[in-house]
């Protein structure tokens, strides 16, 4: 298993794995908290905006904009899963195989 | 329908301002009167009750090695996890807690559901397949994984234990209250009932008992929620704009109820409660937990992927069913009466009704509107559902709180490693039973208190103790044992502290005159805390031991990244 894991740190496509997941789980990490704080700050700021009735309706720009941060957390999470369980564990795949 | 209403009516649930750190515990609280039996209800508890019992004889025939036991063998699929996992998270106190904010506050329940939903993505993106290739059976296992055993699995557990504590006492008063509620039994019985009954689950049937139980109820409250959003909807042709206008036309805030409202004034308390919420989360040990359940990383994250999409589902659900709950509990029925709501109260303000009149307490809100679109039969079901569900996850919490002990504290810590498998399974079944009989005394001595703070405090405890060490611990090479030990006990003080010092226990629960800490939350000051503390720590840490730690990362490292040496699911 010592001998493995030196290959794995010497094999480039090892490098490229955890640069790719890492830049690609941060991204979608920082989206998510600009989405939710965003959403925050607009609640303790931004009041009179989200009170704000669309059209000449009683529903606010605030239901939208709550389900937005709801549904994109579910969105999020199902963009990760697709690339993570395809492209990056294929790429694992490939590393062990090469590393045994 | 009348008379079981009224019965329901007896019943006096201290309304009791929802506070932003606790509505997950807000379910009941204050002094509530006995009712009348509800048969229908025991009828359908007693059918759920039999289901789940015989599946604990099917996993306790299964149950035989510690894997099966702390980790029902590693064989649950990300899809069934997933559910597991949302039905942890789907307390009962969220349930009636947040449907009952929308009914009094509107737009403001929305803003939990939102606060509570998206620790899940930051899970998924930065904890979940690292926790599953470093991990056997608890999070101390990640946590310790190149350091010190002794100090860290002691700091992981006592981190464990303060959580699961706290959480299972709001669960066991919530049982209590919601029992006498619904089904008019007395508190005492109640609360027997739900200790005797996750002794049993967790005992005989380990995780892979709790882990189908879990589902089940999950399944049954998501089928639920749905009909009742369904036939909600379906009175205004589907159009949530006729529901929301009708909404601001009978309740008396108006469309103020379409805006955010007072629960969050100042921008420290908002970011306080979103962190709490968010790496708190992130910080259950019953919920962390149940990544070791599936059979690896691929599995670990599909289940947060289903987890995310049924919590947010659910949220959306109970957004709807709280204005189903101001339109059909705040409109006269076809004899011009106002069945859901206290008569006298009704009679005092001229007939003019308001969300505060409704009989047993805003938390009673999602189960009246379950009566009122379903009759008196569905009206049972959900009221069994809500039982379940608190059954359900403090089956979880005991396990995660005897994991904590046998396999951390017993296994690692006294005998040193050297404990048999077989010996670690009975301490954990022993210390099931001692949770069990400590929280049933627990749930009788809080009766009379307002616990609503309770699930405030395991949330910061989670997210200030457990979390930092956690996620440094993955990501972070030079964290020393020292760094650790301390920045988690930092976080576990400092948090326990501020939280008594601060409006809701030192004013509201210890009748003191004024806070001495301002804020209700204090996640955003002990969070950062802890890891400035961890930080500090293990800079100025330069033993031996901890160079040692630091060369152990490489190789923790590529554990992390590739599931290389990871425990896999066992063979049956």
């Amino acid at each position: 298993m010592k001998e493995n894991a030196q290959r794995i740190l010497a094999n480039p496509k090892f490098q490229e794995l955890v640069q790719k997941r890492s830049a690609f789980a941060w991204t979608l990490s920082i989206a998510m908290l600009v989405i939710y704080f965003g959403f925050i700050l607009l609640v303790a700021f931004g009041k009179g905006f989200l009170g704000t009735p669309i059209g000449n309706g009683v529903t606010t720009w605030g239901i939208p904009v709550g389900l937005f941060t709801i549904i994109s957390a579910f969105i999020l999470t199902g963009i990760y899963v697709h690339r993570a369980n395809g492209e990056f564990d294929e790429l694992n795949r490939q590393i062990m195989e090469e590393s045994k | 329908m009348r008379s079981l209403v009224n019965r329901v009516g007896a019943a006096a649930v201290a309304a009791g301002a929802l506070i932003p750190a606790s509505v997950h515990a807000a379910a009941v609280e204050g002094a509530v009167q006995k009712q009348a039996t509800n048969f229908s209800a025991i009828v359908m508890f007693l059918i759920f009750v039999l289901a789940t019992l015989g599946i604990t004889y099917w996993a306790a025939r299964r149950t035989k090695s510690a894997k099966d036991f702390y980790a029902a063998g590693g064989g649950i699929t990300g899809f069934q996890n997933g559910l597991a996992i949302a039905g942890d998270y789907m307390s009962a106190a969220s349930f009636l807690g947040i449907a009952g904010l929308v009914y009094t506050s509107g737009f403001d329940g929305l803003i939990f559901s939102v606060g509570w939903l998206v620790g899940w993505p930051i899970i998924l993106f930065l904890v979940a397949e690292r926790l599953r290739n470093l991990g056997k059976y608890t999070f101390a296992d990640v946590a310790s994984y190149r350091f010190q055993q002794t100090p860290m699995r002691t700091m992981a557990a006592c981190g464990s234990l303060a959580t699961v504590t706290f959480y299972l006492i709001a669960q066991m008063v919530g049982a209590g209250k919601l029992i006498q509620l619904l089904f008019g039994l007395d508190y005492m019985w109640a609360v027997v009932i739900v200790g005797v009954l996750m002794i049993a689950y967790v005992t005989f049937g380990g995780m892979l008992a709790t882990t189908w139980v879990q589902i089940i109820k999950a399944v049954l409250l998501l089928s639920g929620a749905s009909f009742m959003a369904f036939a909600v909807l379906a009175k205004f042709g589907f159009s949530p704009e006729a529901m929301f206008a009708t909404a601001t036309q009978v309740h008396p805030k108006a469309t103020a109820i379409m805006a955010p409202g007072a629960l969050i004034t100042d921008p420290i308390s908002a970011i306080s409660l979103g962190m709490a919420l968010m790496f708190g989360t992130a910080g259950l040990p019953h919920i962390l937990m149940r990544f070791f359940t599936v059979s690896d990383a691929r599995e670990a994250r599909k289940s947060v992927f289903y987890a995310t999409g049924f919590i947010g589902y659910f949220y959306i659900l109970t957004f709807i069913i709280g204005f189903g709950a101001i339109v059909l509990l705040l409109t006269p029925d076809a004899t011009g009466a106002y069945p859901f709501l206290d008569a006298a109260k009704l009679a005092a303000a001229g007939g003019k009704p308001n969300p505060a009149m409704i009989i047993g307490g805003s938390n009673m809100a999602a189960i009246h509107t379950a009566h009122a679109v379903g009759g008196d039969l569905f009206f049972g079901f959900i009221s069994a559902v809500a039982f379940a569900t608190i059954l359900a996850v403090v089956a979880g919490l005991t396990l995660a709180g005897a994991s904590a002990v046998s396999h951390d504290l017993y296994a690692s810590v006294i005998a040193r490693g050297r404990a048999s498998e077989h010996d670690e399974i009975r301490v954990s079944k022993i210390t099931t039973v001692v949770i069990g009989i400590i929280s049933i005394f627990l749930g009788i001595a809080f009766e009379n208190q307002n616990v609503a703070f309770m699930v405030g405090l395991a949330f910061v405890i989670a997210a200030s103790a457990n979390f930092p060490v956690l996620l440094m611990s993955m990501f972070w090479g030079r964290m020393t044992t020292r760094g650790a030990v301390l920045g988690g006990w930092i976080g576990l003080v400092s948090s326990v502290t501020l939280l008594i010092l601060g409006p809701t226990v030192w004013k509201s629960v210890l009748g003191n005159p004024a806070a001495i800490f301002p804020y209700d939350n204090p996640g955003a000051f002990t969070i950062p805390l802890s890891f400035l503390a961890i930080w500090f720590f293990s800079i100025t840490d330069n033993s031996k031991a901890a160079q040692d730690e630091r060369e152990a990362y490489k190789a923790q490292y590529i554990r992390s990244q590739t599931g290389l040496g990871a425990e896999g699911a066992s063979a049956h």
